[in-house]
């Protein structure tokens, strides 16, 4: 069996070269080629004619408050912006997919912000968070302090918001089709049994929703690594401390030509995104066998 | 669908249309905002970025962000478009860049992901796996290497060093993976028996099922490559070659009267192509998704 399987899978062979030649080919200039490079980097002394260094450029990056602060950041943002984003957009599908008037046109609406460039509506961002600006107008009618909210610990939640603000309509949309694809007579047998609605939601609901699941996880951390954009419009090269990112860091490497540390902490990110991934695939895998079964 | 009652029904629908317009505030401002005139905007906007102290509790120290123009102008729009030469020039330099690394990587995307999914190899998901991880991969991973490759191949300061790695972006490949996978392997066997190769069945028989895939692809790369931030910053020094995003970001700070009418003509055919193509966008997000 096992071999037939091999034999079947080796057929495709010259058919598949043909069709990953460019792709893979473009591939590998960009990005696997540089990446592999990058990690010989990472453990020299310098770029050009360097020597092997063993682990001491991850020991001064590891040293480095600054990348500290920026990891602590970004793993920061992302843990906290990643399930709540999925959550919200979760409980939007769950009420967007009951009968509701405008359905369409407010699907749409929670999905325009997906489409509208960053560097357009930061315009509004700083005047309504600004010293000056209207949160702050609020803030003082209503007798409360005022803040600087992008310059001190509430940027992180500010720049949380734009990203909900962003994302909410993409991962909306993919569980509205998630939703969609489970067959209803599980509710109605569900029902006839005497489950509860709490039941339903966690017994089918929410187990039919995994493979979606895994999908939008995957989507929204990428897309959580993009909110550099906004941090990076609103506020530049060296924003806040609070959201001072991995990525200002390697930037800033970069531009101080510290090369060495920036690859390191571009190997030690993908070794992260990595262990991320594998777990991800393997609770999938998981998960499969155990609802094929 | 469950059926609600009335009431909760129209209560329901009244809270997400609310969140809906809260949402859509800040573009609603901009546009508003763009036909305001110059002076007005002056007015309203002048204390921003100051730290003016309003323990004295003056009123005036807030900015008023303001959703009705008091006389309607287009006097922004005149600036941007008839008095700055550059800013078209800019939004030429934008479409030069975005176009072609739409058209490449939905081409060289499509082709892979058919492979990916279709066809039998071995690797196939170890290579899968290859790709899966060079998405969740932010920019600054590879910079220095792509930087000294683009170099190598003498493309810096020019538009290439932009386009070439965009085309190859594993976005593509990954989305119409997923999006192939569920199309059922009977389509295929159906034109293996009347004779067909992969290229034919690939052209006749997937492409014509992914269009909707391929239309919401091409609207996710749009607004991805439309927004570029980090790529043009590093790899273009030139002033004149970079594109309105980056441009858009000085003329807020320096120039904050024309600021909205940039903006909202920056984000123009970003929202028609999304208004143009929603349902086959909604459709090829939603078909992307389901299977794992």
């Amino acid at each position: 069996m096992s071999r037939l399987r091999f034999r079947r899978l080796r057929g495709d062979g010259p058919a598949a070269l043909l069709f990953l030649a460019p792709s893979a080919a473009g591939f590998a200039v960009f990005y696997a080629i540089p990446f592999a490079m990058g990690l010989a980097y990472s453990f020299t002394d310098q770029t050009i004619h360097g020597s092997f260094a063993g682990l001491r450029n991850y020991e001064a990056l590891l040293a480095s408050g600054s990348f500290r602060k920026a990891a602590a950041n970004s793993l920061l943002f992302t843990g906290a912006g990643v399930p709540l984003l999925i959550a919200v957009s979760l409980l939007l599908a769950l009420l967007l997919n009951r009968q509701i008037w405008l359905r369409n046109v407010l699907q749409t609406a929670f999905v325009l912000p997906l489409v509208v460039p960053v560097a357009s509506v930061v315009m509004i961002w700083q005047i309504f968070f600004d010293w000056n600006g209207t949160l702050n107008a609020w803030m003082h009618a209503l007798h409360g302090g005022r803040t600087d909210w992008l310059k001190s610990d509430w940027s992180m939640d500010v720049l949380i918001l734009m990203y909900l603000w962003k994302n909410i309509g993409y991962d909306m949309i993919l569980f509205l089709a998630g939703l969609q694809s489970i067959p209803k007579d599980y509710y109605e047998t569900a029902l006839i049994e005497g489950a509860g609605r709490l039941r339903r939601l966690f017994h089918i609901t929410l187990v039919y929703l995994t493979p979606t699941m895994f999908f939008v996880l995957l989507i929204s951390i990428v897309n959580s690594f993009k909110v550099f954009r906004e941090t990076y419009l609103l506020a530049g090269d060296y924003p806040y401390d609070r959201i001072y990112m991995l990525q200002h860091y390697m930037n800033n490497m970069f531009v101080n030509l510290d090369i060495q540390k920036l690859t390191a902490a571009a190997v030690l990110m993908v070794g992260c995104m990595i262990v991320l991934a594998a777990g991800l695939l393997t609770a999938e895998r998981r998960f499969r066998d155990f609802t094929d079964s | 669908m469950n059926k609600l009652p009335l009431l909760p029904r129209l209560a329901l629908t009244a809270a997400l249309a609310l969140l809906a317009l809260v949402m859509a505030v800040p573009v609603v401002l901009t546009f508003t905002n763009s036909l305001m005139t110059e002076r007005e905007i002056g007015d309203n906007y002048d204390l921003l970025g100051q730290m003016t102290n309003a323990a004295a509790g003056h009123k005036d120290d807030f900015v008023n962000l303001k959703l009705i123009p008091d006389w309607l102008s287009f006097g922004q729009y005149d600036e941007v478009l008839v008095q700055t030469p550059k800013f078209l020039h800019m939004y030429w330099n934008s479409a030069g860049m975005v176009a072609p690394i739409i058209a490449g990587q939905t081409a060289a995307a499509s082709l892979a992901a058919y492979a990916l999914s279709k066809l039998r190899f071995r690797g196939r998901d170890k290579l899968f796996m290859v790709y899966l991880m060079t998405m969740l991969m932010p920019f600054q991973v590879t910079l220095v290497p792509n930087y000294m490759v683009i170099e190598r191949l003498g493309l810096m300061n020019s538009e290439a060093a932009i386009v070439l790695p965009g085309i190859f972006g594993a976005f593509g490949v990954f989305m119409l993976r997923q999006f192939m996978t569920g199309i059922p392997y009977t389509y295929m066997e159906a034109a293996k028996i009347d004779g067909a190769g992969h290229l034919t069945i690939f052209t006749r028989v997937i492409l014509p099922l992914v269009k909707p895939g391929i239309a919401a692809l091409t609207v996710l790369l749009f607004a991805d490559y439309w927004n570029m931030v980090e790529q043009p910053l590093i790899f273009l020094q030139d002033a004149a070659k970079q594109p309105l995003s980056i441009y858009l970001a000085q003329i807020n700070q320096d120039a904050r009267g024309v600021g909205f009418a940039a903006s909202v003509l920056y984000m123009t055919p970003m929202v028609l192509l999304f208004l143009y193509a929603e349902s086959y966008f909604i459709e090829g997000i939603q078909l992307s998704g389901i299977k794992g």
